[in-house]
Formats: structure tokens, C-alpha cells, sequence
């Protein structure tokens, strides 16, 4: 007997699953890439491994206060620090809030309470990427 | 009758799932801890911004201590070095066999410990030597 071919479905669950683990590798490498920058741009000289780190983990002019760079503004606060900043945010936010759906949904279960659980997340997550644009652009 | 889902919190924490069940309960744990601390320094640093607020300010001193930095390293680093490892078996899920899941672990922890253990090092120095 010949199998049928089933078309799987595609669903958000399915999206999410793999969005999370490309978002998750994609954070990784943009710490990578803010790394390398950095080094670049002379951090080897002008911070120590602490400040280093913070940059890696998130590029902020603020995370780099308190090192020897002499002018923040010039190649640390540019646009191009900003639109990785912004790329990295929307990553981790949604990485971050798909993963609070998927324990939350693990103890909730299908009932109601579930596409109410999930409309509260999706809000504390566009208020969490705005809240974050704006410190970027303040920084 | 049969398997039921309904398994208590403290019933399920005595499956005995050891090594694999405790990177997944502290990659769930550390995950959260993070959306936890990213979520409140985010907010912080906006009101800090826009209104000065004191408890905000008070929020990124207590974050940007050497003591609270030490944990937020190991959180931050396992969660991204286990991701990883989950992450490229779901992608490859040839490796799913006992030998490659055992040698995944050892090269997470062979990566993890050397980095982690550097961060430590320079934070306690930098941190009692005052900052």
C-alpha cells in the first residue's frame, strides 16, 4: 500500500520553535560580531576585559563609561552601533518572551486562560522592544 | 488509566532524568532569570533617562556590582553555551545518540569553564580593588 504524503502544518507554534533557536544563535553572533568590532576600534587599549564584556553582551556607549576611551561618540555612539543594538533587542525579546510562553503554557494547558496568558506576553513584549528603542536612542 | 499528565511540581522533580533533566531545569531557570534581569535593567535605564527616578538608579547600582555581575555571567554564558548545544542537535538530529549527546555536554563545559572561570577571576579582582 502506498503511504499518503502528508503536507505538515505549519503553524506559530512550529515558526517559533525555529525561530527561537536561529534567534538564539543569531544573538551569539552578533555578541561575536560587537566583539570583533570592538577590538577593531581599539578597545584592546582602552578597556579593561569587565567593560569589554559588557560591550560584548550588549554594544551601549553606557556599558563603556568607565574605560579609557576618550570620545564616546566617535565609533562607539553611531548609527551603526544603534542598528545592532536594535537587531539584538528584537532577537532577544522575542527569543525571551516565546520561551516565557512556552513554560507558562506548560503548566496552563488549553483552557481559556491560555490565548489570555498569551495576549499579555505579546503586550509586555511591544512594550519591551519600545522601552528599549528608546534607551538606545538616549545612550 | 495508564499515563496521566497530571504530575505534581515536587512528583515530577523525583524523576530521576539526572545530567540531561538538570541542563534542561537550569536552562529553563537561567532563561527566565535573564528575561527577569534584561527586563528590569531595561526599564531602569528608561526611567533613568527620562525622569532621573531614584529607585531606578538604585535598581543599575545593585546590577552593576561585581557580586551580582558574577551571577549574571554564569546564567548568561550557560544559557547560551546549552542553547547552542540544544540548538545544533535539533538541527542535526543524527547526533542524537548516546556518544555524540555525552561528548555535546563535554565540549559545553569544556568551553564554558575556562571562559566562566576568566570572567570570575577579573571581576573579584577588579571588584575588590575597588572598581
Amino acid at each position: 500500500m502506498r503511504a499518503r504524503i502528508i503536507q505538515p502544518a505549519v503553524s506559530f507554534e512550529y515558526v517559533m520553535w525555529i525561530f527561537t533557536r536561529i534567534s538564539g544563535i543569531a544573538m551569539i553572533l552578533l555578541a561575536l560580531l560587537g566583539l570583533a568590532g570592538a577590538l577593531i576600534m581599539g578597545a584592546r587599549l582602552q578597556m579593561d576585559l569587565a567593560t569589554l564584556m559588557r560591550w560584548t553582551f550588549f554594544p551601549n556607549p553606557n556599558h563603556v563609561v568607565n574605560s579609557n576611551i576618550p570620545d564616546v561618540s566617535i565609533g562607539w555612539a553611531t548609527a551603526y552601533w544603534q542598528i545592532i543594538q536594535m537587531v539584538t533587542i528584537f532577537f532577544a525579546a522575542s527569543h525571551a518572551y516565546n520561551g516565557l510562553r512556552v513554560v507558562l503554557e506548560d503548566f496552563i494547558g488549553s483552557s481559556l486562560l491560555r490565548p489570555l496568558v498569551r495576549g499579555l506576553i505579546f503586550l509586555l513584549w511591544l512594550f519591551s522592544i519600545i522601552m528599549a528603542v528608546y534607551v538606545i536612542l538616549a545612550s | 488509566m495508564g499515563l496521566s499528565r497530571r504530575v505534581g511540581f515536587f512528583q515530577g522533580l523525583r524523576y530521576q532524568g539526572r545530567g540531561p533533566m538538570i541542563h534542561w531545569m537550569l536552562h529553563r531557570i537561567s532563561g527566565l532569570a535573564i528575561l527577569l534581569f534584561v527586563g528590569l535593567h531595561v526599564t531602569a535605564s528608561f526611567f533613568m533617562q527620562q525622569t532621573g527616578s531614584d529607585l531606578a538608579t538604585t535598581l543599575n547600582t545593585v546590577y552593576e556590582s561585581w557580586m551580582f555581575q558574577i551571577v549574571v555571567a554564569f546564567v548568561v554564558l550557560f544559557h547560551a553555551l546549552n542553547g547552542l548545544r540544544i540548538a545544533l542537535l535539533d538541527f542535526w538530529p543524527e547526533f542524537h545518540n548516546h556518544v555524540d549527546e555525552r561528548r555535546a555536554m563535554w565540549l559545553q563545559w569544556s568551553i564554558f569553564i575556562p571562559i566562566y572561570s576568566l570572567t570570575v577571576y577579573f571581576l573579584i579582582v577588579v571588584g575588590l580593588g575597588g572598581g
